[in-house]
C-alpha cells in the first residue's frame, strides 16, 4: 500500500511536466504580450520590445520552458510576476488557500447534504420524501453556481440584508459563496448516491443478509451502504475539480480573492509565471485528492486492496 | 394442526404487480413437508419455485411482490400473520436459505468470518465474542473449509468454496428447515457432487428438514424423500420419491420432464423436449395451465382447472385419472 502511494506520488512529476508544457504551448500561440498590456496601447513599439526582452519573454518557447523548469526544480523559484513584479509564490499562495478553503466548505456541504439525502431517498423509494428531494435535486443539478450566487446575493444581501455580499473577512462571508458553490454538486451527489444505493440494495448479498434475519437497519448500513459508497467516493473526488473550476465565477460574484479569479485576471496580461504556477498548484491538489480517493477505495473494498498488494513487484 | 409437519402451505397465491402488468407467480399452491424429511421441488425456470421459497421467508420484493391469500404454517404457526420482528427472529435461525448463485450471494466487502458471525450474533446476542469466533471456526470446518480462512474475503474463494460458505451461514444456527434454492446450478459438475453430498451429510447430522429446489431430477433421486412437481405456480404432481420415479401413473408434464432426460442406454438421434413454452404468467389459460402443451389435452382441460387425483401418497392434478376426464362434468375445488 505504501509503495503504491509512493508510486502514485511519483506520477506527480509527469503530471506537472505535462501541465506546464500544455500551458506554455497554449500561451505561446495566443496573441498579445506582457509589454503591450503593461505599457498600454499608445506606447511605442520599441519600448514594448525592450520591456518584453527584459522579462525574457522573447526567448524561444522551448528554451523559456526549460529555463522555467530548471528554476522551479532546482531553486524552488516560480519566477517574478510580469504584472506586479512580486515573487509569484508569494502572490498565489494566500489566494490558493482562500480557494481551497472555499472548495473545502463546498465539498463538506455537498457531501453532508447530498449523501444522506440520497441514502434516505433510496431507502424510502417512491415515498413523498423521495419524490420531492429527487425533483428538487433534478433542478438544482442543472443550476449553474453563478445563477445561485446572484440569487443569494439578491435575497440574502440586498433584500434581507443578512449576510455580507463581498470579501472574506469573517466566517459569515463564506456562507453564501459556499452555498452557491456546493448546491449543484450536492444535488449531483444526492442523485448519484440514490441510484448507487438502489443498485446495491437489489444485489443478492443483501437478500442473503435479510435471509439471515438481519434487521433493516443492519441491512442498509452494514451491507448496502459500503458497497454503494464506492462510486460516490469517486464522484466526490471529481467534485473538487468542478468546485475549483466553478470557483472562478463564484469568486468573481462575491469579490473573493481566490486563485481562480487571479489566473483569469492574469491571462489578459499574459502573466505567464502566475498562470503556470497557479495551474501547477491546482493540478497537484487535484492529483492528491484523486490519490486520497483511491486510498479510500482500497479501504472500502478489499478486492481493490488485494489488487494494490499485487502491484508491489 | 398437524405438528408432525414442519411446513404446511395451503392455497397460496402470490402475484408480482407492476404498473404495466400483474404476474400470477403462484396460483393456489399446496405443499406439506414432514419433520426431518426432504422435499424436492421440481420444475422448469419460471415455474415459481424461488417465489415459493421467498414467500416462506416473507422475502418477496417489497414493492412488487404480494401474497394475496393462503396460509403458510411453520411448525404449526401462521407465518403470513407474523410481523417483521418475528420473521427476523425466524430467518436464519429456524428457517435458512441457500441461494442459487454463490458468486453474488456473499457481501464482497466483509470477511466470510464476519458474515457467518453475523448470523450467529443476530440470533444469539448473549454469546461472548470468543464463543462466536469458536462457532464460526466450527461452522467453517463443518463445510470443509480450514478455519484460518475466516479472515479472508469472498473474492479469495472459488465458486464451490463460496457456496460452502453460504451453506455454513445457513447452517450456523442449526435451522429446523433449510431451503436450498438450486444450490448446485451455478457450480461445475464435480463440485456439484461434493456440495450435494455435503448438504446431505449435514442434513442428516442436524436432522434438518429440507426443501431442495432444483430442475435436476438426478439430484432429486439422490437426496429427496418426497417430490413435488411445479408448473406455472401450482403443484401438478406430488408424492414420495418412489411414487414419482417408480409409479406408472404420471401427470403428462412429469412424463415430459422424464422424457427430456437423454437416456444413455437407448440410441436416439434427437432429444425429446416438451413442445411449446410455459404459459405467459400475466395471462394464464383458464383451464389446466399445461393444457396448451399437453399431448392428451381434452375439452375439459381447456375449461377447468383439474382437481387432484389421490392414490395413497401420490397426488396428480390431471383429468386423465379422474372420472370427470371422460365425461366433462364438475370437478373439485382445485
Amino acid at each position: 500500500m505504501y509503495r503504491y502511494v509512493f508510486k502514485r506520488l511519483l506520477f506527480l512529476i509527469p503530471t506537472i511536466l505535462g501541465v506546464t508544457l500544455i500551458i506554455y504551448a497554449v500561451m505561446s500561440i495566443t496573441p498579445g504580450d506582457p509589454g503591450r498590456s503593461m505599457l498600454g496601447t499608445s506606447a511605442p513599439q520599441a519600448d514594448v520590445d525592450a520591456y518584453n526582452e527584459a522579462l525574457g519573454y522573447n526567448l524561444p518557447f522551448f528554451q523559456k520552458y526549460l529555463n522555467y523548469l530548471i528554476k522551479m526544480i532546482f531553486h524552488q523559484d516560480f519566477g517574478i510576476s510580469y504584472f506586479t513584479k512580486l515573487p509569484v509564490f508569494q502572490e498565489i499562495w494566500p489566494r490558493f488557500l482562500v480557494t481551497i478553503k472555499l472548495a473545502f466548505f463546498g465539498i463538506i456541504l455537498s457531501t453532508l447534504v447530498g449523501v444522506p439525502f440520497g441514502i434516505y431517498a433510496a431507502v424510502k423509494q417512491y415515498s413523498a420524501f423521495d419524490t420531492i428531494t429527487s425533483l428538487v435535486a433534478f433542478f438544482m443539478a442543472a443550476f449553474p453556481a453563478f445563477v445561485l450566487g446572484l440569487m443569494f446575493l439578491y435575497i440574502f444581501a440586498l433584500k434581507l440584508n443578512l449576510l455580507p455580499s463581498y470579501g472574506i473577512a469573517t466566517f459569515a462571508h463564506y456562507i453564501m459563496p459556499a452555498m452557491a458553490i456546493s448546491i449543484p454538486p450536492a444535488a449531483q451527489n444526492m442523485r448519484f448516491t440514490k441510484s448507487s444505493m438502489l443498485e446495491a440494495i437489489r444485489q443478492d448479498y443483501v437478500r442473503t443478509a435479510r435471509a439471515k434475519g438481519a434487521p433493516e437497519r443492519t441491512v442498509i448500513w452494514k451491507h448496502t451502504l459500503r458497497n454503494a459508497l464506492l462510486p460516490v467516493v469517486t464522484q466526490i473526488g471529481l467534485n473538487l475539480g468542478m468546485l475549483i473550476a466553478g470557483a472562478v465565477v463564484v469568486e468573481r460574484i462575491f469579490s473573493i480573492p481566490g486563485i481562480g479569479s487571479l489566473i483569469v485576471d492574469r491571462i489578459s496580461y499574459k502573466d505567464e509565471p502566475v498562470i503556470i504556477a497557479g495551474t501547477i498548484l491546482i493540478s497537484i491538489t487535484f492529483t492528491i485528492v484523486m490519490l486520497i480517493v483511491d486510498i479510500l477505495y482500497a479501504y472500502i473494498d478489499p478486492r481493490i486492496r488485494a489488487k494494490y498488494a499485487k502491484l508491489k513487484g | 394442526m398437524n405438528t408432525a409437519n414442519i411446513l404446511e402451505i395451503k392455497d397460496l397465491k402470490v402475484i408480482y404487480k407492476t404498473d404495466l402488468e400483474v404476474v400470477e407467480a403462484i396460483n393456489g399452491l399446496n405443499l406439506t413437508l414432514g419433520k426431518g424429511k426432504t422435499l424436492g421441488l421440481v420444475g422448469e425456470t419460471g415455474a415459481g419455485k424461488t417465489t415459493t421459497a421467498l414467500s416462506i421467508l416473507k422475502l418477496l420484493p417489497s414493492v412488487t411482490g404480494k401474497i394475496l391469500n393462503g396460509s403458510i404454517l411453520f411448525d404449526g404457526e401462521e407465518i403470513l400473520k407474523m410481523d417483521e420482528k418475528k420473521m427476523q427472529a425466524i430467518r436464519g435461525n429456524r428457517i435458512s436459505m441457500v441461494f442459487q448463485d454463490p458468486m453474488t450471494s456473499l457481501n464482497p466487502v466483509l470477511t466470510v468470518g464476519d458474515q457467518i458471525a453475523e448470523a450467529i450474533q443476530l440470533h444469539n446476542p448473549e454469546m461472548s465474542k470468543e464463543d462466536v469466533q469458536k462457532k464460526v471456526a466450527s461452522s467453517l470446518e463443518l463445510v470443509g473449509i480450514p478455519s484460518w480462512r475466516s479472515v479472508e474475503y469472498p473474492h479469495q474463494f472459488s465458486g464451490g468454496m463460496k457456496q460452502r460458505v453460504v451453506i455454513a451461514i445457513a447452517l450456523a444456527c442449526e435451522p429446523e428447515l433449510l431451503i436450498a434454492d438450486e444450490p448446485t446450478t451455478a457450480l461445475d459438475v464435480t463440485i456439484q457432487a461434493q456440495v450435494l453430498s455435503m448438504i446431505r451429510d449435514l442434513r442428516d447430522r442436524f436432522n434438518t428438514s429440507m426443501i431442495m429446489i432444483t430442475h435436476d431430477l438426478g439430484i432429486v433421486a439422490q437426496t429427496c424423500d418426497d417430490v413435488a412437481v411445479m408448473y406455472a405456480g401450482t403443484i401438478i404432481e406430488s408424492g414420495t420419491a418412489e411414487d414419482i420415479f417408480l409409479n406408472k401413473d404420471h401427470h403428462p408434464y412429469t412424463v415430459g420432464l422424464f422424457n427430456s432426460i437423454p437416456n444413455l442406454d437407448v440410441k436416439t438421434d434427437r432429444l425429446s423436449p416438451i413442445e411449446g413454452l410455459m404459459p405467459d404468467p400475466t395471462d394464464l389459460p383458464k383451464g389446466c395451465a399445461f393444457s396448451p402443451r399437453c399431448p392428451h389435452a381434452m375439452e375439459i382441460c381447456h375449461q377447468k382447472r383439474p382437481p387432484v387425483y389421490t392414490n395413497n401418497t401420490h397426488n396428480i392434478a390431471c383429468f386423465l385419472f379422474l372420472p370427470e376426464g371422460k365425461q366433462g362434468n364438475k370437478g373439485g375445488e382445485e
